[in-house]
């Protein structure tokens, strides 16, 4: 068996510019479609699941 | 007095019926049917051999021969372990995987089912062999109706009210009825829930039923079971759809969501309550004093 990172944040997609990078990749976007569409296309990329923070931001965490 | 052969041969006969008879209930747990069986049966069948020959051997003042026992208790042990790994091996695959505590179960069981084998073996040839055959055949089939009812085990209906639990979107929350169940970004996933998810609850009957829901290993076997009659509408790549069971804490109710490919209520629940309880994740608290003052 692989070992796997889980509970791990991969990527943030998000809408406002007040989110500061630490060592997860940031994905600023324009507007809520635009969001969907990058954090539905990562998911599938990373196999991951988006969650919604509130505040205009999605998380992708491996589970 | 029966001669030893006739013995050994009712032994034997009657101790391969019990394990061909044993495999019928295995199919759902562990459906891999053609090689599976072949290989069960195999050992079954060098089981009922074993049990067979004890009273026979131990007639004929052959003492040493019953220590070879010892070794067939090392073989079964070796059947546990490689169904252990032959099902650890396939959990990888598996869209909705079994858990350990469901195949540390299924291991146990087929571990178990052999000594069942032997003793219904020794029942029939020691029978056969002190008395006569129709008293061992009397016993084997006495063994095998006890062998029967001890691996009757104990389903999920049994200790819970199972009951359909509707499906909603609080913000991002999902929620079956009143019980959370995760957070879900994706518009497009939250429609996709809505329109071909289920939920189900499940009430505990008593504090034992409790403990039983809240083992996170019987709730895994719960989703791995329901996902193998309903199957799962999703990919590898798509973890929001993923079967869930939560629990809510305050009143020990667990609520079921999944998004099956076969959206039917009424096939939902009753697969729910047919998933059996795992021994190791039986609640007990009952069964002792304090837990029984704790009950209210």
């Amino acid at each position: 068996m692989g070992t796997r990172l889980v509970h791990q944040i991969l990527a943030v997609v998000t809408t406002t510019d007040t989110v500061v990078g630490g060592g997860t990749p940031i994905f600023h976007v324009t507007d809520a479609g635009e969001r969907e569409r990058v954090a539905n296309l990562l998911a599938r990329i990373l196999q991951a699941m988006v969650h919604d923070i509130g505040n205009g931001t999605y998380i992708l965490v491996k589970h | 007095m029966g001669n030893p052969e006739l013995a050994i041969l009712l032994g034997f006969a009657t101790g391969f019926l019990a394990r061909l008879y044993l495999l019928r209930s295995d199919y759902r747990q562990y459906p891999s049917y053609p090689h599976g069986y072949a290989s069960h049966l195999a050992l079954g069948a060098i089981a009922a051999f074993i049990g067979a020959v004890v009273i026979p051997a131990v007639a004929a003042r052959e003492y040493t021969a019953v220590t070879f026992l010892t070794l067939a208790a090392q073989q079964f042990r070796e059947v546990r372990d490689m169904e252990r790994k032959s099902l650890v091996s396939l959990e990888e695959v598996e869209l909705v995987r079994r858990g350990n505590a469901y195949i540390e179960g299924i291991a146990k069981i087929f571990e178990a089912r052999n000594y069942m084998v032997m003793a219904v073996a020794v029942l029939t040839s020691g029978g056969t062999r002190v008395v006569a055959p129709w008293l061992g055949v009397l016993l084997g089939a006495a063994g095998l109706g006890l062998a029967a009812l001890l691996i009757d085990q104990e389903v999920v209906g049994d200790v819970a009210r199972i009951r359909p639990g509707e499906l909603r979107f609080d913000g991002p929350g999902l929620f079956v009825d009143d019980i959370f169940v995760m957070n879900v970004g994706l518009q497009q996933s939250r429609e996709s829930i809505l329109d071909y998810g289920l939920g189900a609850v499940l009430e505990p009957k008593d504090d034992d039923a409790r403990d039983t829901l809240a083992n996170a290993g019987q709730r895994q076997a719960i989703l791995h079971d329901v996902s193998v009659v309903l199957g799962v509408r999703r990919d590898v790549d798509e973890p929001e759809f993923t079967p869930l069971i939560r629990r809510q804490v305050a009143t020990g109710r667990v609520a079921l969501y999944i998004v099956p490919m076969e959206k039917d209520m009424g096939s939902l629940l009753a697969a729910i309550g047919r998933v059996p309880v795992l021994e190791s994740s039986r609640g007990r608290a009952l069964k002792a004093k304090a837990g029984r003052l704790a009950a209210d």
